[in-house]
């Protein structure tokens, strides 16, 4: 790999990474809560009228479905490049002389 | 790939502009709630509204990966690979700066790929499972959020794409797409909840800056990691599918 990319990727680390370092105090919330919050200081008698059809019980759950859905998709990529490299590999074994 | 070479020399400067960002971001901290609007949080009108905006979007769309599936069946690997990106990139919630969490979107890379209609569907389709599964989002308020994550990023996306193309060096196109398409998709979100949560004093103005700042800070550093990992997916696409990117009409591969 060319540096460059290695520079990209620890960047990207790093901007994941950093915040954590650089606020201290925070909560580090999703917060949808406060977008409640919010709403209700502009219009302070707004009811949502309506419900999400399954709330994830738990924390814990909601994590187990946020990380069932990054590995679906990394499965998906890991797939599509695997399977051109392998396609490329035997391309080169056809060719290459034996 | 020599002509790209200057733009490498420049991440450091960008990298100085992070810590810039960062550090005014520290004196400026406050919680913040750059996600999608959440159930039920848009008055009904506003959430029809919305969804008739997205609505020919998706039919477009839908259209187009029927008729790109007949013709080019090749091309649904690479639908995949698109859909797949989008469904990683918004299942990673990310610290910020300001101390509150947030997460990219993944729909730069599609829309380059695709064209934006095709990635309204894709982009559709992430917010569909978070909104179902996940309590992510919501079903009333699917339109909204299908406008700003799958209509305006991706047509950021596609415009920045189809406008700089060939004048920067392909990655620096690339990241600003991406990261453009992040950051306007939080910029219409903080619109949408102005526009039906106009502060009663100064307006939908006063609400949008209000929306509006604390979505853009937040979102910043996280739009620059969505840029970053679009590049490097694309550089590896370069690499590994050069007959696919070809195939759709994605020059310079």
């Amino acid at each position: 790999m060319k540096s460059s990319t290695w520079i990209l990727i620890l960047l990207a680390i790093l901007l994941a990474i950093l915040p954590l370092f650089l606020v201290k105090d925070a909560e580090f919330g999703g917060a949808d809560g406060e977008a409640e919050v919010a709403i209700t200081e502009i219009q302070p008698d707004y009811k949502p009228w309506f419900q999400p059809l399954f709330e994830p019980p738990s924390g814990e759950i909601e994590s187990l479905l946020f990380a069932l859905q990054a590995a679906l998709g990394a499965g998906a990529l890991a797939y599509f490049f695997g399977y051109k490299h392998g396609l490329r590999k035997g391309r080169e074994n056809l060719n290459a002389p034996d | 790939m020599l002509h790209t070479s200057g733009m490498y020399r420049r991440w450091p400067v960008l990298a100085l502009w992070l810590t810039a960002t960062a550090g005014l971001a520290l004196f400026s901290a406050r919680t913040a709630y750059a996600m999608h609007i959440m159930e039920g949080f848009l008055p009904p009108a506003w959430a029809a509204f919305w969804f008739a905006v997205a609505v020919p979007f998706w039919v477009i769309g839908f259209i187009q990966i029927r008729r790109l599936v007949k013709e080019k069946p090749e091309s649904r690997l690479m639908l995949g690979l698109a859909g797949a990106f989008a469904f990683v990139l918004s299942a990673l919630k990310l610290p910020s700066v300001t101390g509150s969490c947030s997460h990219p979107t993944g729909v730069g890379l599609g829309a380059i790929l695709f064209g934006p209609f095709v990635m309204s569907i894709l982009g559709g389709i992430v917010l569909l499972f978070q909104a179902l599964l996940l309590a992510h989002g919501g079903l009333t308020t699917l339109g909204a959020n299908a406008v700003s994550m799958a209509v305006v990023g991706p047509l950021a996306a596609w415009g920045v794409w189809k406008g700089l193309q060939g004048r920067l060096p392909e990655d620096g196109v690339v990241f600003l797409a991406a990261t453009l398409a992040d950051l306007l998709t939080y910029v219409t979100t903080s619109a949408q909840l102005a526009l039906a949560y106009p502060d009663p004093v100064g307006g939908f103005v006063a609400s949008f800056a209000k929306f509006g700042a604390i979505f853009a800070i937040t979102q910043i550093p996280l739009a620059i990691s969505e840029g970053i990992l679009t590049v490097l997916i694309f550089r590896a696409l370069r690499q590994t599918a050069a007959t696919e990117l070809k195939a759709l009409g994605v020059q310079g591969a």
